[in-house]
């Protein structure tokens, strides 16, 4: 019986590694964070308790705040939608009975892998008056404007980057196709659908929980927008691609002011948590998981 | 899944659409005929009707321009999605009187001498080192415990098994952001700012999702493996080492992989953390480069660095690409 007891107890020790570093580095800052959120603190001395006043400054003092809200909005309201049909489309293209698939899989692919700070410097020169992408324009007669010194086309800049790293999207989409049974296209067909009624009934049905799961992770992802904001434009010109977290990285390690980033990183979560919990309780309306009753 | 159509006694409309399959790889794919008949339908009907054996020379037709225009697509957009790279490598093999040049497209001879001149003026050595111990370490530590606690999570009764695998699945929806004020408090209380131990520790406990990809792996493989092996006597460990890790290469694989990425590319947590110049890790010494954006001198050397820190993450892609695929499936998404 002791040793019984001991065994159940004892399974703790294998997950105790993750549980320690929980605890520490994501459980009691999470705690504190909130405390500290309520406090006015500047990385030396203690912290100066204030009560609501930061989450009061955030909503009614902070233009540059608002901003960051509405550009991070603006940002997933055009890049979430534009990349999961973009990728569905690449998706349904790798998926075709042709040669040298895998060599287009990897061109499609290898963007999403190899994004960051490389990549986002890449993209400076491409997107210079006389660049790659304004080249491109050029060929179809469109003169292309100064993406990163105007305040208008900046935003679509990094949302156009944004696309070229398609590839996780995209590979989500493509296991999910090869996992639909082609016992249902035949059906369809004996049935006498067509292309576009196979795709609407069979295929978009059948990509629901991929597609479901593609907008939850885009969207949490949008929220997160760092690494291009900071290097291609450093939230500028005029603030107009000042994302959240920018923000939030100016305020707590640029002026230091640790009580007011705390605020700021709370409605951050609060946010991504809305999102996240609209979008799950919306799920059983449309996302239909096979050998489950209800659509 | 049927739709409501009635059915019909004329031949089956031809498809481009996704026609799955799951059986062949897209890899051997290409020998296929391609967009023929839906599966199924070849030849005679099932249904009631005549034998179909005649097909209107409009549908080849037809069959032929969806096929090429298939093909003008992926290739089209394979070039798009590559032309940048090609631009990296090109930038990084100019001089700074050949950035000028419009008319030309790639320097001859190349300026190989950018890679000499960042790795001896600037600390690039030190970048790259940096980049690969934290990775390196990451990569075999953290995918080591990440299994270790993955099959306590999978395999063992202990109290509070649910609960707690329920945190860890709530805790990947936690970015680090909303936590790296405390978090930063905290690792200057151990003095490691300016060091690489903030980038390391944290990852020593295993990575929720990567400990959430295991375990669904880990509860794949059938539980009579593990009575089997305790019968002959193998306590838990040896189950874990002896049954359960050799069943599961391939998901150790994919996650190895995707902790290489992770680690690689990280950005945010050692931007905040390291100063020093030959202390830092390679994504936050590119932003050296930055000083003078609009200088083409610093352009060909910043692509020069930029190459360093991508050429790795391709090699392994390349080594990996399976890995990296298979990822996807084994969180199932299927649902």
């Amino acid at each position: 019986m002791r040793t019984t007891r001991w065994q159940r107890w004892s399974g703790l020790l294998f997950i105790a590694p993750w549980l320690i570093t929980f605890l520490w580095f994501t459980l009691g800052p999470f705690i504190a964070s909130i405390f500290l959120s309520f406090t006015n603190y500047r990385f030396i001395g203690l912290p100066e308790w204030v009560g609501a006043d930061n989450y009061v400054r955030l909503f009614t003092d902070d233009p540059k705040f608002i901003r960051s809200i509405i550009n991070t909005l603006y940002y997933t309201a055009v890049h979430v939608p534009g990349i999961m049909v973009m990728a569905f489309f690449v998706a349904i293209l790798l998926n075709q009975k042709v040669k040298g698939q895998p060599i287009y899989r990897t061109a499609f692919y290898l963007p999403s892998v190899t994004a960051g700070v490389a990549t986002a410097y890449l993209w400076i020169l491409l997107l210079q008056p006389n660049g790659l992408v304004n080249q491109f324009l050029g060929i179809v007669g469109i003169d292309g404007p100064n993406w990163l010194t105007s305040s208008t086309w900046a935003m679509p800049a990094l949302i156009l980057m944004s696309f070229w790293g398609l590839g996780t999207t995209m590979i989500i989409y493509l296991a999910a196709l090869q996992g639909i049974p082609q016992h249902l296209y035949e059906a369809a067909s004996v049935d006498g659908a067509g292309v576009i009624r196979k795709m609407w009934h069979v295929t978009v049905p059948m990509m629901t929980p991929a597609i479901f799961l593609t907008a939850v992770l885009q969207i949490i992802g949008s929220w997160q927008v760092f690494t291009q904001a900071l290097i291609v434009t450093n939230g500028g010109p005029r603030d107009s691609t000042l994302f959240i977290l920018l923000h939030l990285y100016r305020t707590g390690f640029e002026y230091f002011q640790m009580g007011y980033a705390s605020a700021i990183a709370w409605v951050l979560f609060v946010i991504i948590l809305v999102f996240t919990v609209i979008q799950f309780g919306v799920a059983r309306r449309w996302v239909y998981y096979e050998g489950s009753a209800e659509r | 899944m049927t739709n409501d159509a009635p059915v019909l006694a004329t031949p089956p409309p031809i498809s481009v659409s996704a026609r799955s399959h799951s059986a062949e790889s897209t890899a051997s794919a290409g020998l296929a005929t391609g967009l023929s008949a839906p599966v199924g339908n070849s030849g005679q009907t099932a249904y009631g009707g005549e034998p179909i054996t005649v097909r209107s020379n409009a549908v080849r037709v037809v069959r032929a321009l969806t096929r090429a225009l298939i093909y003008l697509l992926l290739l089209g957009g394979s070039v798009m999605y590559a032309i940048p790279f090609i631009y990296m490598v090109r930038w990084s093999l100019m001089t700074t009187s050949q950035v000028y040049d419009p008319d030309l497209f790639w320097p001859f001879p190349p300026a190989w001498e950018n890679y000499s001149y960042v790795w001896q003026h600037h600390p690039v050595p030190w970048w790259l080192f940096n980049s690969f111990i934290v990775t390196f370490i990451g990569v075999t530590v953290g995918t080591f415990v990440s299994c270790v606690v993955a099959y306590g999570f999978a395999r063992l009764d202990f109290p509070g098994n649910r609960v707690i695998f329920m945190v860890l699945l709530s805790t990947m929806m936690l970015p680090l952001h909303v936590t790296i004020i405390p978090v930063v408090i905290i690792f200057r209380e151990l003095s490691w700012i300016d060091t690489l131990w903030p980038l390391i520790v944290p990852g020593l406990g295993g990575g929720a999702f990567y400990i959430f990809i295991l375990r669904q792996f880990f509860m794949t493989i059938p539980i009579e493996l593990d009575e089997a092996a305790r019968t002959d006597g193998a306590s838990r460990i040896g189950i874990l080492f002896r049954v359960i890790l050799p069943l599961s290469k391939p998901a150790i694989a994919t996650v190895a992989a995707l902790s290489f990425i992770g680690n690689w590319n990280e950005f945010f947590l050692p931007l905040i953390v390291l100063n020093s110049p030959e202390r830092i890790t390679l994504p936050v010494g590119l932003r050296y480069f930055a000083a003078g954006q609009y200088t083409e001198q610093l352009h060909t050397l910043q692509m020069a660095v930029a190459m360093i820190s991508v050429v790795p993450i391709i090699v392994v892609f390349f080594f990996a690409q399976r890995q990296f695929v298979r990822g996807i499936t084994l969180t199932g998404i299927k649902g």
